[in-house]
């Protein structure tokens, strides 16, 4: 480093747990980063409030046996991530540090381990010629990261136009080498590696156009795909009391959904949660290309017991990925664990700093925080005319399961679908326990949506869906008259009627996660098992009395679920369709 | 606790409240350790040279001329293998009248297992209560609570749970606890012949409530100690988990801070989370599991500790009194063991998850017909059917005095599927009910 700028320093004058405040010496910047030495041991930190000369900083570590007078040292720089090829596969704490590289069993405190590693090489290949004009966010080559086609870019910091002077021929180099150097129109000259930083909290815009998201993505999840379906850049929350199934749920999507780049941000969640996925991703195969998870796969994990500070920079830092990722052209997924426990991050910071509070405490900025983030997520052109996207889907967690507490309430707003985890299926042990009557998926009345839907599944699908929808509610409905007048004070159609919803319930809603087949069902198997059970639903049937309703459908129940316990089109599967058909003819009422 | 010659005194209280006096000091560290009067504190606070001290044993009769020293140390407990039998309180002094522990003096509180340290938990514990291994099946390295009333007789389950489980230690964190539960543990765990492998920390009624807080910090650093170091199998028992919330709401109460719902610190979620995330199985085979107690007020579980608790452990234990065959049961609604699925059908037999859940949902059935026959509704022939089945269910299974291996459980189950429904109306994979259905 040539440079010769004097950095800010400052001591420690005040601290009240991760809250310290330090005099400074000279000018820092909010949001910037300082170390404190704290004996030999050095402690991250940012600058959250400036008062005169006091820098009021968040540690992002335990705080103990800190004393006043300690020195600390201003960075001239904001949270940033690092970012280059070895990203993927990586398990990262909420401030990017590597924590397979960590010695011992315990985090040590200041223990700040690189982002990559820098000694591998990568075999390098040119996509930008000498001569090129390039910007910010463009090519200039790739290399093979997994399964993936890395592409090496134009640091995003460089602003303006630049000519390529020179570039490496295809070879094998580690991210630290300089790869390019690049001339700006005045002849200054920039060296490039295949390495850069960005900081965090800023969000990445470097594409052409962000339209509206119009293609689904996949989960194999029945409920969500049929009846509220996630799209590729789309945004959703999934809100459930504890218990219900929202962690089930999103481990199923994160295995399951069409994606090139999976990113799991566990943000102040369970560590044996985390666990799962450190010893399942690396065994289980990826259903889209058949190589092993663990390779499309990010984890962030910034778990319920560390530092709060480090937690809310992992939600950052998980997006910052996504958004690298996706000016690749490539589809991210990110899903957040849970944006609740980001909030109260955010809360227990604003009652250190004694700012007034918003509803239960929170700040009041808290709804702009989190639509801010929900809005880094989308579908994009980049500059090349390439698409990317980031579909994010955050889980959260209401205190008391109650909808109407400010971290939901303020999501809703933020998020275009809407999973409703409700006790009541959980308790009854129906998961995945999305509500199917509250939850919904706003993409559906997207007009250039439904013209995709009807190409990839069947022109009237979007009538089928709509038509499920209603048959739920009347189920409903007539549940609730069953239960006040009676089994025999309603006529049988009543009971037909909810034994309809019910076969809807049991065959399309309720899946098992943990069943190797019926865990993901894909989109074809869910037109035909979905077609079936309409066509069964249509088929008029003759009973007796009220008694002989439910035994006759918890039989037909029964062979729908050992259908989806098969394998598509299986022998087995086959047998059990037989056997369905000669039950329900037998039933069939004469015309 | 002892001083030594070189340490300053000071002796001019700034302020003083109920719980925390101020002192004007140089060069002390946060979360230190000092005496005001002989009454031990905790630095909580330091603005320039103003440092706070939170007085364990509150502040009555302290002179604004008090003598406050500084330990130049955070709370540290002495560990080895001499604590295995004993009896301490928060500060982890002896009440026992034996000798102090001579061995290594460690921080309490210590630093988070990286999780990718971590190994994935895989090991049952079986406790012969079918409502928990066959229903709520508990793994090693787990972190669980049960959520009780507190007439109910959780602490019996928990001595229960503690004695079949065969842990290498136990240890009991025991947080408000009534003079007469602690002596219950104490015989309990006599009588079985199981006090030279349990240790107790214990802050009854008697003591000051602020104490409290330091008890689960003191359990959990000689839990670590004989996992990590020694590579044993611990139990650690928490009780009660709401009287130690409660203290965290007094203190923060006293320093000023915005209390959130319920009169509870913002911080409520991360201050339990450390407490329970030191849940562990290590990959060299010593293991944390921790069993705790949070009393509900009303049964109400969305009041902020039971919540916020919910959120973080693997799971809940309820208990709640059967009154058609009048005893209590582990509630199997309510009840969630959030690691089971890592042993169910795995450890256990694989018609296990299938028996479980077909159970469950054949009971939820009988509790709609009972509805229905309060309502005076007629029941069909599968209504009372399902009637039959839940008193007998619960009678065979779900009582907390039952006593059986988890193989039992299953055959008891099949037993009871095929006394009462057509295999149809049990729906279970057919692989099993070709393999289980007991044939008559």
């Amino acid at each position: 480093m040539t440079a010769t700028l004097t950095k800010t320093k400052g001591k420690v004058y005040g601290i009240i747990s991760n809250l310290v405040i330090i005099d400074a010496d000279g000018p820092f910047a909010q949001n910037e980063i300082c170390y404190i030495l704290a004996g030999n041991t050095r402690l991250m930190a940012e600058v959250i409030k400036a008062e005169g000369n006091k820098a009021y900083t968040q540690v992002f570590e335990n705080t103990r046996g800190l004393k006043t007078g300690a020195d600390a040292e201003f960075t001239g720089h904001m949270l940033e991530a690092t970012l280059g090829p070895g990203l993927l596969s990586g398990n990262y704490d909420g401030l990017m540090n590597n924590l397979s590289t960590m010695d011992g069993i315990f985090i040590k405190r200041g223990d700040y381990t690189p982002t990559l590693d820098e000694t591998k090489e990568w075999y390098f290949t040119p996509i930008a010629a000498i001569g090129d004009r390039v910007a910010a966010g463009e090519w200039v080559g790739e290399v093979n990261e997994n399964s993936i086609r890395h592409k090496i870019m134009v640091p995003f910091v460089l602003q303006g136009q630049f000519i390529i002077k020179s570039i490496v021929s295809e070879g094998s180099y580690s991210i630290n080498k300089t790869i390019a150097i690049l001339t700006d129109q005045s002849g200054y000259e920039t060296q490039i590696t295949m390495t850069q930083k960005w900081p965090v909290k800023k969000s990445l815009t470097l594409y052409k156009e962000k339209p509206r998201p119009f293609i689904m993505m996949e989960t194999g999840v029945r409920t969500m795909d049929i009846l509220n379906p996630m799209l590729q850049g789309g945004t959703g929350f999934i809100p459930g009391p504890f218990g219900s199934g929202k962690t089930v749920l999103q481990q199923s999507i994160s295995r399951q959904a069409e994606a090139d780049i999976v990113i799991v941000a566990a943000c102040g969640e369970r560590a044996n949660e985390v666990v799962d996925l450190f010893t399942e991703f690396p065994e289980l195969d990826d259903p889209w290309t058949g190589r092993k998870l663990m390779e499309r796969t990010i984890i962030i994990a910034n778990t319920s017991n560390m530092p709060v500070a480090a937690r809310e920079a992992s939600m950052y830092s998980a997006m910052t990925l996504a958004e690298y990722y996706r000016s690749m052209g490539l589809k991210v997924l990110l899903l957040a664990d849970s944006t609740s426990r980001w909030a109260q991050a955010l809360r227990e910071m604003s009652n250190r700093l004694e700012e007034l509070p918003g509803p239960d405490a929170f700040p009041m900025d808290l709804p702009s925080s989190i639509s801010n983030f929900y809005s880094r997520a989308g579908f994009v052109y980049l500059n090349n005319d390439h698409t990317g996207s980031i579909t994010f889907i955050g889980t959260v967690s209401p205190a008391g399961g109650n909808l109407k507490e400010p971290v939901t309430e303020s999501t809703k707003k933020a998020a275009r679908c809407f999973y409703a985890l409700s006790q009541q299926r959980a308790d009854s042990k129906r998961y995945p326990a999305i509500d199917p009557i509250d939850s919904y998926s706003k993409y559906l009345e997207y007009t250039e949506f439904q013209k995709t839907l009807s190409s990839l599944i069947s022109p009237d699908w979007a009538d089928k869906v709509s038509g499920i929808k209603n048959l739920l509610i009347r189920g409903k409905e007539a549940k609730e008259q069953i239960n006040i007048l009676g089994d025999d004070g309603v006529s049988v159609d009543f009971h037909v009627t909810f034994w309809h919803s019910e076969v809807i319930d049991a065959v399309i809603l309720q899946q098992d996660a943990f069943d190797h087949i019926d865990s993901r069902t894909p989109l074809i198997r869910q037109k035909y098992m979905t077609d079936n059970v309409l066509k069964l639903i249509n088929t008029p049937f003759y009973f007796e009395s009220f008694e002989d309703v439910q035994p006759f459908f918890k039989k037909i129940i029964d062979k729908y679920k050992q259908m989806n316990y098969s394998e598509f089109e299986s022998e087995a599967f086959n047998i059990f369709e037989e056997e369905l058909q000669k039950i329900t003819e037998g039933k069939k009422m004469k015309l | 606790m002892n001083t030594s010659v070189f340490q300053k005194i000071y002796t001019r209280l700034e302020r003083i409240t109920k719980a925390t006096c101020v002192v004007r000091a140089q060069n002390v560290g946060y979360d230190e350790l000092a005496t005001v009067e002989g009454r031990i504190a905790q630095v909580v606070k330091i603005m320039g040279d103003e440092v706070t001290l939170q007085v364990f044993g509150g502040t009555e009769g302290i002179p604004t001329n008090g003598e406050v020293i500084f330990t130049g140390k955070p709370p540290t407990l002495k560990v080895g293998d001499d604590l295995a039998g004993r009896f301490f309180n928060a500060y982890g002094q002896p009440i026992d009248g034996g000798p102090e522990i001579d061995g290594e003096e460690r921080e309490i509180g210590g630093p988070s297992v990286n999780p990718v340290k971590r190994k994935q938990p895989s090991e049952l514990i079986a406790t012969g209560i079918a409502g928990i291994d066959l229903n709520n099946t508990l793994v090693t390295g787990q972190k669980i609570p049960f959520f009780a009333d507190p007439d109910q007789p959780y602490n019996q389950v928990m001595a229960m749970v503690a004695l079949r489980a065969k842990a290498d230690k136990i240890i009991l964190g025991g947080m408000g606890l009534l003079n007469d539960d602690f002596l219950y543990f104490r015989n309990v765990f006599e009588n079985a012949g199981a006090l030279h492998r349990i240790i107790t920390f214990v802050n009854t009624t008697q003591d000051p409530p602020v104490e409290r807080l330091l008890i689960p910090d003191m359990v959990l650093t000689a839990a670590e100690y004989f996992a990590v170091d020694k590579q044993e199998k611990v139990l650690v028992l928490l009780t009660d988990m709401t009287l130690y919330a409660d203290a965290l709401s007094i203190v923060s109460n006293r320093m000023d801070q915005i209390p959130s719902k319920d009169s509870m610190p913002g911080s409520l979620y991360s201050d339990l989370a450390r407490l329970y995330e030191k849940a562990v199985q290590f990959e060299a085979g010593g293991s944390i599991t921790i069993v705790a107690v949070t009393t509900l007020s009303g049964g109400d579980i969305t009041h902020a500790i039971p919540d916020n608790t919910g959120y973080i452990t693997e799971g809940q234990l309820f208990l709640r009194r059967n009154t058609d065959i009048g005893k209590v049961i582990i509630d199997p609604f309510r009840s969630l063991s959030r690691l089971k699925n890592l042993v169910i059908g795995k450890k256990t037999r694989a018609d296990h998850p299938q028996v479980m859940n077909a159970a469950i949902r054949l009971y939820a059935d009988a509790i709609n017909a009972r509805t229905k026959q309060e309502n005076g509704f007629d029941l069909t022939s599968y209504d009372k059917r399902t009637l039959d089945f839940s008193r007998d269910y619960a009678e065979q299974l779900l009582a907390i005095d039952v006593n059986i291996d988890p193989e039992k459980m299953l055959n008891v189950a099949w037993n009871l599927f095929s006394a009462y429904f057509s295999k149809e109306e049990v729906a279970i994979k057919k692989e099993f009910s070709d393999l289980y259905w007991p044939t008559k």
